[in-house]
């Protein structure tokens, strides 16, 4: 009875940790994809790049919240 | 500006102030989970620091209304051991009677204050306490309050063709006409107005928020927006504001959207989605905002606790590992103050999009 809560108190901070790791890695790829577009563009055009910078940015930060939904998840696992 | 470098300076120098303080304590384990916990969730008094042994806290009123009705007296005033003791806050003879403490650890309402009944039953009372939290957003009110109304004080005794002001108010001043010109009118448009005060306070509620939350000295430091019930407040504003403006086209388009009539006609298909969609876009704001910050706040306090963990492992490693920390501590603080204003920005111009899309025309419909 004990051993089988522990295992499972085992399991959840397991899958927690996954979890987050798998947040980390789709957060990555996306940014790291809107970085590069946003790189060829602003080589394209040198003009633009003030208002490539911002798009990018923001970009970013709605790819990061979405990544941050796993990680709350993971903490509620976690706790 | 002639001081910049000074000014550069004396940010870094804060900025290592707290990792500095840190590396001169030895210690034994150190439970990095609790130190974070404790430093970002609600309290009924607020720690400030740890002078030697003697911890300086400023103790917080506690107003509930229990079975026995209201009850008004400071934190301090709560038994530290009131099972074992036998003694409760508010209680008449001892061992009997309803009694007043803070749940221990492993209860339902762990570190909240509950009342408890005659047969040891806990139950959460009417709780209305100026706990941390509350304390944080009256100080950072004050402090919003300062930062608009002495910007408007200028703008009301000067007109349009006056010289632009200098120093604070003209900073304000850049500031509000950024956030207006460069996110609110490029989604509403001619509406744009009409909306702004509301979107305005959004924007510089938030940020100045965040801010305080990043200092690690008081009148700072209170983790704000990373409490979700003050996110989720942000976000049922917006859902109000939002639907109580829509046109009556967008209504429309919500319980009878222009899709093959396979969609919508047997089981409403997509008036379900679409209704599911009105609750789900300010549910993304709320999270979005208060996983950020939290996020951000943990991470500052563990990038510094990484120095007390070192300690605990002996000199040297203490030594080399503070100056990695405090260059650690310094970008992450850097990054964390663009965050403050990225999700600001963020929230804002999605509210100010989702206002936009509840204004819906029919010349733009028809498009």
């Amino acid at each position: 009875m004990l051993s089988s809560l522990l295992l499972a108190e085992g399991i959840a901070q397991l899958g927690a940790a996954v979890g987050a790791g798998l947040a980390v890695i789709g957060a990555g790829l996306g940014i790291g994809k809107i970085g590069g577009q946003a790189m060829d563009a602003m080589a394209r055009q040198p003009e633009k790049m003030g208002d490539i910078r911002t798009a990018m940015i923001i970009a970013a930060a709605l790819v990061e919240g979405v990544a941050f939904f796993a990680v709350i998840i993971a903490l509620l696992c976690n706790k | 500006m002639k001081y910049f470098k000074r000014l550069l300076f004396l940010i870094a120098l804060f900025m290592t102030i707290t990792p500095a303080i840190a590396a001169e304590e030895e210690g034994g384990d150190i439970d990095l989970q609790a130190i974070l916990w404790g430093h970002v969730k609600d309290s009924y008094e607020w720690h400030i620091t740890d002078i030697g042994e003697t911890p300086i806290v400023i103790h917080l009123p506690v107003i509930v209304h229990g079975k026995t009705g209201w009850h008004v007296f400071m934190s301090n005033e709560i038994e530290e051991e009131p099972i074992e003791s036998g003694k409760m806050k508010g209680y008449k003879e001892a061992g009997k009677g309803t009694g007043l403490y803070i749940a221990p650890a492993g209860s339902l309402y762990e570190n909240k204050i509950v009342e408890v009944a005659d047969d040891g039953t806990e139950t959460r009372p009417f709780d209305i306490s100026i706990t941390k939290s509350v304390v944080v957003l009256f100080i950072d009110a004050v402090i919003l309050l300062l930062c608009v109304l002495i910007p408007a004080r200028w703008c009301r005794r000067h007109k349009a063709d006056d010289p632009a002001p200098k120093g604070f108010v003209g900073f304000m001043n850049m500031f509000i006409t950024y956030v207006y010109d460069d996110i609110i009118e490029p989604a509403l448009g001619k509406e744009a107005a009409k909306y702004a005060p509301y979107l305005l306070t959004c924007f510089f509620f938030i940020f100045v928020v965040n801010v305080m939350g990043l200092m690690p000295f008081p009148p700072g430091g209170g983790n704000l927006t990373g409490n979700i019930t003050i996110t989720f407040f942000l976000a049922v504003c917006t859902l109000l504001v939002t639907n109580f403006s829509g046109t009556k086209h967008y209504w429309k388009d919500i319980f009878w959207p222009e899709v093959p009539w396979w969609l919508k006609a047997p089981v409403p298909l997509m008036p379900i989605i679409e209704v599911f969609g009105i609750f789900t876009k300010p549910l993304a704001l709320m999270v979005r905002l208060f996983a950020n910050m939290l996020a951000g706040h943990a991470i500052a306090i563990a990038l510094t606790c990484i120095i007390f963990i070192m300690a605990s492992m002996g000199a040297f490693a203490c030594g080399a590992m503070t100056i990695f920390s405090v260059m650690l501590s310094i970008f992450m603080m850097l990054l964390e103050v663009l965050v403050c204003f990225i999700q600001a920005m963020v929230f804002t111009m999605l509210s100010a999009v989702f206002i936009s899309m509840a204004r819906l025309h029919p010349h733009e419909a028809a498009e």
